[in-house]
């Protein structure tokens, strides 16, 4: 199976924006003999919003882990902007612009809901060794402010994370992605167990992102990753295996026979 | 994470009632301690509780705070108090600069803060017991070395004559001047702490103990907020050692030992690390105990004493003294010292 060579969505993003978001070319991670990812070539124009579909362990999340670095691949390189980020450690990309969320969330449970917020803001301000109470006027807590209002926390603001429900905390993971001036997020299963509720609210809150803000999101379900993206590349094995636009891999019988007939469908 | 003050923000209040009822009660009390407390408990008790006190907190920042747990506290401290027999003056006929004292505290701190930022920078690298195991043998190696050094630590015997400044006419090391000495830079590095826990760093500093990952994705240099806290925590056990050296005129290898490391730990481990209050509830029960349980149960047995103290406290509460108060405290319905959550 060779990766297709289906960029011509990206390719007139490109002419409008004249930059690529993201360029993978060859990027491979081994976990000793396990190889969860290889051969990933791909590019991503700025502000192009992307799903990312497969099965369990195709690979997803330690794509997400190679492009920010928590994972390092062991092979390949990445381009953020034109700019190779490859040997980067994870916060200097993060300085950047790159955010992402977590499949398991990844919170503060020692923290209120509102200082995980105002942290994610200064993490890529200065003042990140301030030995000072941050005021009420911060610039930072201001940004904190009305994120926590855009992901419908307010109520919860000096709430202790720890004691968040399940979906309260997928809405901080997100709240966390949203900080400080991002270029672009990876959202990784942001709607899994979200009520219909909650998950009609997270399409609101991306459809609602500022157009210059691309992402790419991993999404079991069609129904979602249609309303919130217009490409969709599908992996599998650690490969991926095909791109097009959500009705293309809807249609597409080798998809149907892989993916959508599995427990997923 | 901090006592009445825990609410900030849009409420009005002013500062006697920020300050909480709890610190006030408590600020009077040591206050007039000297009234009533004999030479005796003015320094040997109440001294020696405060700078222990001092280096149960600068263990609390790390452990409590950041997740760290290390047994070199008393190191650092010993590097302060070597430096000030080595800048300042001490009878031993070995180096001996004859600085003044505020040239050579200064500088004594300074040496302490750098010390435990570079034993941070070493044992960061490590988690859980390994950082306990790396900074016991920085301890031990410490140890060891200043007992066979005898161009810098003068071996084993150390340093003595070391004499606390007299200055405004006040003998520093009189048992009055030194308590209030000892309690000025106690509640000075308490307040410190308290108010750093809410601080931009503070809150760093708690979110990387509770998630190093996360923090490194919301674009954190993790390694260098961990060795600022141990610098930061080299600063208050640097200045336990300058008052340390004034109070016992003599420093020497058993100062530093793994014993005295041992009893930090404990220290800060009975009090509880949840708030910078329970290190000096710890120091005092330790001290007390030192000072009174020796002579009722004899040299032997004491450690035997110390450690089931040590097993019950941490056995009914695993937050220490801090944690039975939190218990009683809804029984006695009373607005003052709340452990934080
Ligand atoms: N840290 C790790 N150590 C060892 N193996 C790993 C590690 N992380 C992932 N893997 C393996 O790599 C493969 C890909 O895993 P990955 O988590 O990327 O899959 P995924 O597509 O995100 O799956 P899911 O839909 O279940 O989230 C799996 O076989 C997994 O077991
Ligand atoms: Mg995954």
């Amino acid at each position: 199976m060779q990766p297709p060579v289906t960029e011509s969505l990206a390719a007139n993003r490109l002419q409008s924006t004249g930059a690529y978001a993201l360029e993978l070319d060859g990027v491979a991670r081994r976990f000793g003999a396990l190889v969860a990812l290889s051969g990933i070539t791909m590019r991503i124009a700025a502000g192009e919003r992307r799903a990312v579909l497969g099965s369990n362990g195709a690979g997803k999340t330690t794509l997400f882990n190679a492009v920010t670095g928590d994972f390092m691949p062991t092979s390949g390189r990445i381009r953020f902007f034109g700019e190779d980020i490859t040997d980067l450690p994870p916060h200097e990309r993060i300085r950047r612009g790159l955010r992402r969320t977590y499949q398991i969330s990844q919170l503060f449970k020692g923290l209120s809901v509102l200082d995980s917020i105002f942290l994610a803001c200064r993490g890529v301000s200065r003042r990140r060794f301030s030995l000072l109470r941050p005021a009420a006027s911060d610039v930072n807590m201001a940004q904190a402010e009305s994120i926590l209002n855009a992901v419908h926390l307010d109520t919860y603001r000096d709430t202790l994370v720890a004691t968040l429900s399940h979906g309260q905390q997928r809405q901080l993971e997100i709240a966390l992605a949203l900080a400080g001036a991002p270029r672009f997020i990876l959202f990784d299963e942001p709607a899994a167990g979200l009520s219909p509720t909650e998950r009609r609210d997270l399409v609101a809150i991306l459809n609602a992102l500022p157009k210059h803000i691309g992402y790419i999101i991993i999404e079991h379900d069609l129904d979602v990753a249609l309303r919130v993206s217009e490409y969709v590349s599908m992996m599998h094995n650690g490969r991926l295996f095909k791109e097009g636009t959500p009705r293309e891999i809807e249609a597409d019988p080798e998809v149907q026979e892989i993916y959508l007939g599995g427990k997923h469908g | 994470m901090s006592l009445a003050i825990a609410t900030d923000g849009t409420t009005q209040r002013n500062w006697l009632e920020k300050l909480g009822a709890g610190h006030v009660i408590l600020g009077v009390a040591l206050v007039l301690y000297p009234l009533v407390a004999s030479d005796f408990f003015l320094t040997q008790i109440g001294g020696y509780s405060l700078i222990f006190g001092m280096l149960g907190l600068s263990l609390m920042l790390l452990a409590g705070y950041g997740g760290m747990v290390s047994l070199a506290q008393i190191t650092v401290a010993g590097i302060s108090a070597y430096a000030i027999a080595i800048l300042g003056n001490n009878n031993s006929n070995i180096l001996g600069f004859g600085w003044p004292w505020w040239l050579a505290v200064p500088f004594a701190v300074l040496a302490a803060a750098v010390a435990s930022a570079l034993i941070g920078w070493i044992s960061v690298r490590t988690e859980g017991i390994y950082t306990i195991m790396i900074t016991l043998a920085i301890a031990t190696a410490t140890y060891y070395f200043a007992q066979q050094n005898y161009a810098i630590f003068n071996g084993h015997s150390g340093y003595a004559g070391i004499r606390a400044p007299a200055f405004w006419g006040i003998g520093w090391r009189d048992a009055k001047p030194f308590y209030y000495l000892c309690l000025g830079l106690a509640v000075l590095s308490y307040a410190a702490v308290l108010y750093g826990s809410r601080s931009t760093f503070g809150m760093t500093l708690q979110a990387i103990r509770d998630n190093p990952r996360r923090m490194r994705a919301l674009g954190y240099h993790v390694t260098a907020h961990k060795v600022f806290a141990w610098l930061l925590s080299g600063v208050i056990a640097g200045l336990a050692g300058v008052l340390l050296v004034w109070f016992n005129g003599r420093v020497s290898p058993g100062t530093i030992g793994v014993d005295a490391a041992i009893d930090v730990l404990i220290i800060a481990v009975i009090g509880g690390l949840r708030h910078p209050i329970g290190p000096f509830l710890g120091a005092l029960v330790v001290v007390l105990m030192q000072t009174f349980a020796i002579d009722i149960v004899g040299a032997e047995r004491f450690n035997t004493l110390i450690g089931m103290v040590f097993l019950i406290i941490v056995f009914v509460s695993p937050d220490g003294i801090l944690g039975l108060w939190g218990r009683i405290k809804p029984h006695l319905a009373q607005e003052s010292l709340r452990p934080g959550p």
